[in-house]
């Protein structure tokens, strides 16, 4: 058992296993459990305070300390990247309390932490990824009440969102959401994606990892499990469609990836780069050039 | 039975037990049929299978109101063995437990009997944990759903009565219902209420 | 030529060392002591325990030393370190008509069985700087009377004996009260579950909302019927004991709000109440939160909704400054991804808007 002392000769605080007591784990798993038999429906959980801020992971790692065990290997990111400095954090906070291997290679994790992303590697079955999410409910901005947004699951009652959806196509001539672009999970519940790049969202579909989903301060967790049906909204006469890049990558030359826009000058000169920082490594030791190596 | 064995029989390492024990059961969960190992189980009394306790140890405490089947409730050591190692309140009405344990399987009360949930919280219904004997005889089942590619192939024994009805029953309450984990010899499989049983013969 | 960012691992640790060194401050000055933070700085140890939702002095003390004063972030300390103890049991209701009180005043009542007791209050103080604290003055001995162990009847037993004030709720009614740490808070709530929320609600936010309501947001008359500060005794109930055993004492602040009602429908004009309790001496948040809580009634009351703070969604969903600090910095975190998503749009925007443009002049042309 890893126990964190304060630095003082007689220890007055000492912590468990990943961090929470076993009874806040129990919690979390039962929760956990109920929405993996309800996948995409938000299951309100006692969500506890961690020790890092509200609104930056602490859902995901509340789930992620629930169920990570010494056989695990564990990878987090945050915009795809393993080496942004919430991701840093959050990932000594595991070695930290856990001891567990971790590991920035996609196919070799057990669990996967992330924000903002879905890795560009393609899952395996037995993986899980853990979503950290800030504003779990879909209709959240639409309708502000929970007590409101709960009746429409309830009944099922999608409406808005799709007057949503079309007003944007009336003003802009297509659909304006860019990121936490709404699901439909297994044809029932609308979901949020996490504010994940609607590039992602395709990738939910049918996925063959287990996707489990915290937020924290929101107190929800919901899940999608393995090859679930997950469809984006849409109309007919305006299919979803993912945002596309001119370029590929500069370093590995990939095409298929959600890309970042990096500045290099201040006279406008920017280039573009993957945001999963694995994919890239990988494709770059496998001898594979982008425009900038070329 | 001594008047104290109850007190014996838990877990040397409660927090990595509980951790890999839940970890089967999430898998099991998630891939609806499919036979997860639960390796280190406590040492209940008679009368409570060992996976079943393990289950009930990895999920139940203080909060999650428990219902007994009559053959475990009527078990005075496993009600005190119980007690003591989850401390879950027993209630005797099934509609209000968290978790069911049944032992007997075959005489199971109905699937219905218990909490359901709400339109608007379906997560607030009772999960069944099954005592079974095994997941190689039985009635071969094919499911389909969440958490299965195709169809999966899935049998478990003993099966209560009726239990394909009461199951497409149980799927017509989605998002309401009841899931189950079934308690095999140091082994778990689940049914979650969104899993369709797409065809009961042989 | 450019290379990816990386060195976060290393750069998070330098913020680390800093920071420590920057806590320490110059090191020729005395380190401070946690004993010195809970004799001197004892409001704010107050403030830490009940906002931190965990009562123990010396850990509170720890928090604002590690937080370099800052309460919300020690606040934050004590709430992540009180998340992760096992919970042992709920004591019984505390009973502070039995408090052996130091501070108690009334607003409604010239006198009173067992008086009106200033306390250590700043109340009458003039807010004059005073120099002779710069140096270690010492401070004179206080006049000290004999302890009262007579229990002193609360105000709000005055007034409900003539019925003119509703009764307390009946503690039967719900023998096992709600525990918002341990169960998802759900709307609307009950009045245990909300008075939980509010004690542990900042005392800013709480402070600004009971503010309104005396500002004609909700406007609910009322009057401090009585504040007092003191200790109580803890009591766990043993199943193996035929008694409740003791736990110790704490010391708490109750502020019992009482509130002019013309009555209802359902109830008789009589007198409503706000309730606060708070660990510690912590008037001020007492006093806003027995404003709320009254304002929060309005539904139960069968008063009309108009005000932000009869919005019992709108005020929980928004008290909690350990979730709201972490909110709002959170927007300090990369968000590249959603912005690139975002950039991306605003130029296709853009350029459907110039394609738009020139079509409608080439038709004017």
């Amino acid at each position: 058992m890893t126990h964190l002392d304060a630095g003082r000769e007689e220890v007055i605080a000492t912590y468990n296993f990943a961090y929470l007591d076993e009874q806040t784990k129990r919690m979390i798993r039962r929760a956990i459990l109920k929405g993996i038999a309800v996948p995409g429906y938000q299951v309100p959980f006692a969500s506890r305070e961690m020790p890092m801020p509200y609104g930056w992971g602490t859902g995901g790692v509340q789930v992620t300390a629930a169920i990570i065990g010494p056989d695990d290997r564990l990878k987090v990111i945050d915009q795809g990247a393993d080496d942004t400095t919430n991701a840093i954090s959050i990932r000594k906070f595991f070695e930290r309390t856990t001891g567990v291997e971790t590991t920035t290679v996609t196919a070799q994790a057990s669990i996967i932490q992330t924000r903002h992303r879905i890795p560009e590697t393609p899952l395996a079955p037995g993986q899980v990824l853990v979503f950290q999410v800030p504003i779990p409910e879909p209709l959240r901005f639409l309708e502000p009440r929970e007590t409101e947004t709960r009746t429409m699951h309830a009944l099922e009652e999608y409406g808005v969102m799709h007057v949503k959806l079309y007003e944007d196509i009336a003003r802009h001539g297509h659909i304006a959401t860019t990121y936490a672009y709404p699901v439909k999970v297994e044809g029932r519940y609308v979901t949020d994606p996490s504010p994940t790049p609607k590039f992602d969202n395709p990738k939910m579909h049918r996925n063959p990892a287990l996707q489990l989903f915290g937020a924290g301060r929101e107190m929800r967790i919901y899940a999608i499990p393995p090859w679930t049906e997950v469809v984006s909204l849409d109309f007919e006469d305006h299919p979803f469609e993912v945002q596309a890049f001119e370029r590929p990558c500069a370093l590995c030359g990939a095409a298929d990836v959600f890309l970042d826009e990096v500045i290099t000058d201040d006279r406008g000169g920017r280039m573009f780069v993957c945001s999963d920082t694995d994919h890239c490594n990988t494709r770059q030791d496998q001898g594979h050039v982008g425009e900038q190596q070329g | 039975m001594a008047e104290t064995d109850f007190l014996s029989g838990g877990l040397a390492d409660p927090v990595m037990a509980g951790q890999s024990a839940f970890r089967a059961i999430m898998q099991a969960m998630a891939e609806p049929g499919t036979v997860h190992a639960v390796s280190d189980c406590p040492t209940p009394p008679g009368g409570l299978s060992r996976t079943m306790a393990a289950v009930a140890t990895t999920l139940c405490d203080a909060d999650t109101p428990i219902w007994l089947d009559p053959s475990l409730a009527g078990n005075s050591q496993v009600v005190k063995w119980l007690a003591f190692h989850t401390g879950a309140p027993v209630t005797a009405e099934s509609g209000d437990a968290m978790f069911g344990f049944v032992s007997d399987t075959a005489s199971m009360p109905t699937l219905d009997r218990f909490a359901q949930g709400t339109d608007a919280y379906p997560d607030r219904s009772t999960t069944l944990v099954l005592a079974v004997d095994g997941f190689d005889a039985g009635q071969l089942l094919s499911l389909a759903g969440p958490g299965i590619e195709s169809t999966r192939r899935f049998a478990f024994a003993p099966m209560p009565e009726t239990f394909i009805d009461q199951w497409s029953g149980n799927r017509a309450r989605f998002p309401r219902g009841v899931d189950l984990i079934l308690a095999g010899p140091a082994a778990v499989a689940c049914l979650p209420r969104s899993t369709r049983i797409t065809s009961g013969e042989d | 030529m450019y290379v990816a960012v990386k060195g976060g691992e290393a750069a998070i640790d330098n913020a680390h060392r800093l920071l420590a060194d920057r806590r320490r401050g110059n090191r020729e000055v005395a380190d401070l002591g946690l004993d010195q933070i809970m004799e001197q700085l004892s409001l704010a140890v107050d403030r830490v325990m009940s906002e931190g939702a965990l009562y123990d002095r010396e850990l509170a003390a720890l928090a604002i030393k590690q937080a370099r004063g800052d309460l919300i972030e020690a606040i934050f300390l004590a709430r992540a370190y009180r998340t992760t103890l096992p919970r042992f049991g709920y004591t019984q209701p505390v009973d502070t008509g039995r408090m052996q009180v130091e501070r108690r005043i009334s607003a409604c009542f010239k006198d009173l069985p067992g008086g009106q007791l200033l306390g250590p209050t700043f109340d009458y103080t003039h807010r004059l700087l005073d120099p002779a604290l710069a140096g270690d003055a010492a401070p004179e001995t206080p006049e000290v009377r004999e302890p009262d162990t007579a229990p002193m009847m609360r105000v709000s037993d005055f007034l409900g004996q003539e019925g003119l004030l509703e009764p307390a709720p009946d503690a039967a009614d719900k023998p096992v009260p709600d525990d918002i740490a341990r169960n998802p808070m759900s709307y609307p709530m009950d009045r245990d579950a909300r008075l939980q929320a509010l004690a542990r609600g900042d005392e800013g936010f709480l402070l600004s909302m009971g503010y309104s309501t005396q500002r004609g947001y909700a406007r609910s008359h009322p009057f401090a019927g009585e504040i007092r500060i003191g200790e109580v005794e803890l009591e766990i109930a043993v199943p193996e004991l035929e008694f409740a055993a003791p736990l110790g004492r704490i010391q708490v602040t109750e502020c019992q709000m009482v509130n002019q009602f013309q009555g209802s429908a359902k109830a008789p004009p009589q007198f409503t109440r706000g309730y606060g309790l708070v660990f510690g001496q912590a008037e001020r948040k007492a006093m806003a939160m027995a404003l709320v809580d009254r304002a929060l009634r309005a539904t139960e009351l069968g008063e009309d909704l108009t005000a932000p703070a009869q919005d019992e969604e709108f005020v929980i969903a928004h008290s909690d400054n350990v979730q709201a600090t972490g909110f709002v910095e959170h927007l300090k975190l990369p968000h590249y991804v959603d912005f690139q998503s975002e950039l991306n749009l605003v130029r296709r925007m853009r350029a459907e808007a110039e394609v738009r443009d020139e079509t409608r002049q080439e038709a004017a042309e």
